[in-house]
């Protein structure tokens, strides 16, 4: 169908077009109603429904934010008061330790004191006062010498009794001193016996102390998550956020280690369950078999640091009596030590099979290469065996950075579900308001094309309205003569 | 096995389903032209079974037969390996295979014809028996066919599935007259073998990119 033939007057185009349009524009002109509401109606059917998703998914958003808050304060309640409870069980410890025997320390301190105070006592005792005999003395020497031998002779003889004397009670007095010093000198043990025992109290009353103020911090951010602050919520946010991050990254370099792991033990598995068959299309099941081994290792950690209490992820573990407990902790060591050997034991083996098969290669070569032998060609094999054995041990730890990662992913990946939501709610509300937006330009655009009948339309109204004021203005004057 | 292949290996641990193993196995039949001038290039056939050896994995097979006046017969079949899945023993199996080689080539008795289809139906029928996933004939040859007027020979064949490798074709004196001879000599193989249902037809002179018989190269 060429253009020509849809044409009223095809030797004419120009007037051709012309009549289409003023016919059309006619018809559109007619139909300007219905075209408005049909636009205005389509703008509701599509908005409208888009509006109500949008908030709908507003409101679920704001439902898992609810709930993402009540599952994070709740896991933040359980973990500052677990904190709480390890502070009071240190406390516990301290005081037991420490206080338990405050009051043998206290009878030790008051023997040592009350010794103190007797050898005081014995310090202010000094000697008995001289006899009253002395005033006889006194009396003696009052007497004048006249030169009378026989009073020379008793007075000289009182003399030497009284100088004899006088040694003896010099000695006594300077005996008596002694022993006082003696005793003063016995006083530094127990002084310094209970400067210590001061000193030990004062420290462990500052390690109570600084025990105390943990507590005491704890139990504050334990009192913001129980009151349900925005800063207890976002400071547990954060720290999820940070664990999620860290988590990540040990996990990554775990990979790396179990992928090194892989390495050493995929080849010498094939030597156990060939190297010939395979599970699906592209894998080995030698190869499946040493991811196997690798898993069970990790499992077995994760039993083992579950048994030691250092990890949660299986109540059922955590609620096993003491008896069982241990006995499952030794079953996941052993199983965990003879995988080691068998990782070692396999390693070695890589390195025989990989020799091997070098030796093969070099005597179907047509040059043939030189042996290194000597210690150093033994350094390879002794690593690899090392980290076969060792591998296993530090794969166990995963359990620790699996657990955090679990419990933070809750926190993460609700965070960005809530993101993801709220989101598509404002996507959504986009498209309804661009929908009812275009609906209006639309309505705009079909009046722009039937402009010409809409400004005859409007002067018509115009030239009415004028008609009627007019004839309303004569009826007025008449009425005013009349 | 690289980063990938260990994901992958990880994730497919969840899947279920086995795959046959035969599926994974490589098989190669490697006829080699005793007939005339060719017996002294034995030398350059024992670096390729050489190379074979060393490449292939345990689980594969490697067959090695003489081109001789008449070739379909298990007789022509100098070794023949299916190696053992466990490395070690592969690798005996390898040297034990060597050995043999070394000592048939060393004694190689020369033929007056040359009959290449025999050989390929030879080994054709080895390779579908054993049933490996990738089925590779070796003719190390000038690809001259030469038969007795009692052998029939021009028939069609069947070499479905099976990649044929035209190993040393060396210019005969003749071709260094006319080239056309030579390459016509090839186009006519390669015609037969397609025509016979063969998967690929890849002619290998340089013996230093001997990857390109397992499509390495």
């Amino acid at each position: 169908m060429s253009f020509q033939s849809l044409l009223l007057w095809p030797e004419n185009p120009g007037l051709s077009i012309l009549v289409f349009v003023v016919v059309a524009m006619g018809f559109m002109y007619a139909a300007r109603r219905p075209v408005h509401e049909l636009l205005r109606a389509l703008g509701h059917m599509i908005g409208g429904p888009l509006r109500i998703a949008a908030r709908s998914l507003a409101q679920a958003a704001a439902d898992i934010h609810q709930r993402n808050k009540a599952v994070l304060l709740a896991h933040g309640r359980q973990e500052v008061g677990s904190r709480v409870e390890r502070e009071f069980e240190r406390l516990a410890a301290i005081v037991t330790r420490d206080l338990q025997g405050y009051p043998t320390l206290q009878r030790k301190l008051l023997d040592e004191i009350t010794k103190i105070e007797e050898d005081y006592k014995k310090c202010g005792e000094v000697p008995p006062p001289p006899p009253d005999w002395t005033d006889a003395v006194a009396a003696i020497a009052n007497v004048k010498s006249t030169g009378n031998e026989l009073v020379m002779r008793v007075l000289e003889e009182i003399k030497r009794s009284v100088t004899a004397i006088h040694d003896k009670a010099i000695g006594e007095y300077r005996k008596s001193y002694e022993t006082r010093h003696k005793i003063l000198e016995g006083f530094m043990p127990f002084w310094r016996s209970v400067d210590k025992n001061l000193t030990q109290v004062e420290k462990n009353l500052a390690s109570l102390q600084s025990s105390v103020s943990t507590v005491d911090a704890h139990m504050a951010k334990y009192e913001a998550i129980n009151a349900a602050t925005d800063k207890a919520q976002h400071a547990l946010m954060v720290s999820a956020f940070t664990q999620f991050f860290i988590s990540l990254v040990v996990m990554t370099v775990a990979a790396g280690g179990a992928f090194i792991n892989f390495k050493l033990i995929a080849l010498p598995m094939s030597e156990m369950v060939g190297a010939g068959d395979y599970i699906t299309n592209s894998l080995r099941t030698s190869e499946v078999a040493a991811l196997v081994i690798i898993f069970v290792e990790a499992s077995m950690g994760l039993f083992l640091l579950e048994a030691m209490r250092v990890t949660h992820l299986f109540p059922r573990i955590a609620s096993l009596n003491e008896v069982l407990r241990k006995r499952m902790l030794w079953i996941a060591l052993t199983l965990l030590v003879i995988l080691a050997g068998v990782e070692a034991a396999l390693a070695l083996m890589r390195d025989m099979l990989i020799t091997d098969k070098q030796a093969l290669l070099q005597s179907l070569a047509t040059v043939q290469a030189g042996a290194t032998e000597g210690w150093v060609g033994r350094i390879p094999t002794a690593g690899q065996m090392l980290l076969g054995f060792i591998l296993p041990f530090a794969l166990a730890f995963i359990a620790i950075p699996l657990e955090s990662l679990i419990h933070s992913t809750r926190t993460v990946g609700g965070a960005g579900l809530i993101a993801l939501v709220r989101a598509l709610a404002i996507l959504l509300r986009v498209m309804s308001q661009a929908v009812r937006q275009a609906c209006r330009v639309l309505i705009r655009l079909y009046d722009v094309a039937i402009v010409v009948p809409l400004l005859a339309e409007r002067f018509t109204r115009q030239a009415q309205r004028s008609g009627r004021k007019g004839r309303a203005a004569d009826f007025d004057a008449e009425r005013t003569h009349a | 096995m690289d980063r990938r292949h260990f994901i992958l290996s990880t994730l497919a641990l969840a899947a279920a389903g086995c795959s046959d193993s035969r599926a994974h196995r490589q098989a190669v039949y490697m006829l080699v032209d005793t007939s005339g001038t060719y017996s002294r290039e034995a030398n350059k056939a024992l670096l390729i079974v050489n190379y074979l050896l060393g490449t292939l994995e345990p689980g594969d097979s490697l067959a090695v037969a003489r081109v001789k006046s008449r070739s379909f017969s298990e007789k022509d079949i100098i070794a023949k390996a299916t190696f053992d899945t466990r490395p070690s023993q592969a690798n005996a199996q390898k040297r034990a295979f060597r050995d043999k080689i070394d000592a048939a080539f060393k004694t190689v008795p020369g033929s007056a014809y040359t009959d290449i289809t025999g050989g390929l139906i030879q080994g054709a029928e080895f390779l579908n028996e054993g049933g490996a996933g990738s089925k590779t004939i070796i003719i190390f040859s000038d690809m001259q066919e030469e038969l007795d007027k009692v052998t029939v020979r021009n028939f069609p064949i069947s070499l479905k599935n099976i990649r044929i490798m035209a190993v040393n074709v060396v210019k005969l004196r003749g071709d260094n007259i006319d080239p056309r001879r030579y390459l016509g000599r090839l186009d006519e193989w390669k015609v037969r073998v397609e025509k016979a249902g063969a998967s690929e037809w890849r002619v290998i002179n340089d013996l230093d990119h001997l990857d390109r018989i397992f499509g390495r190269g």
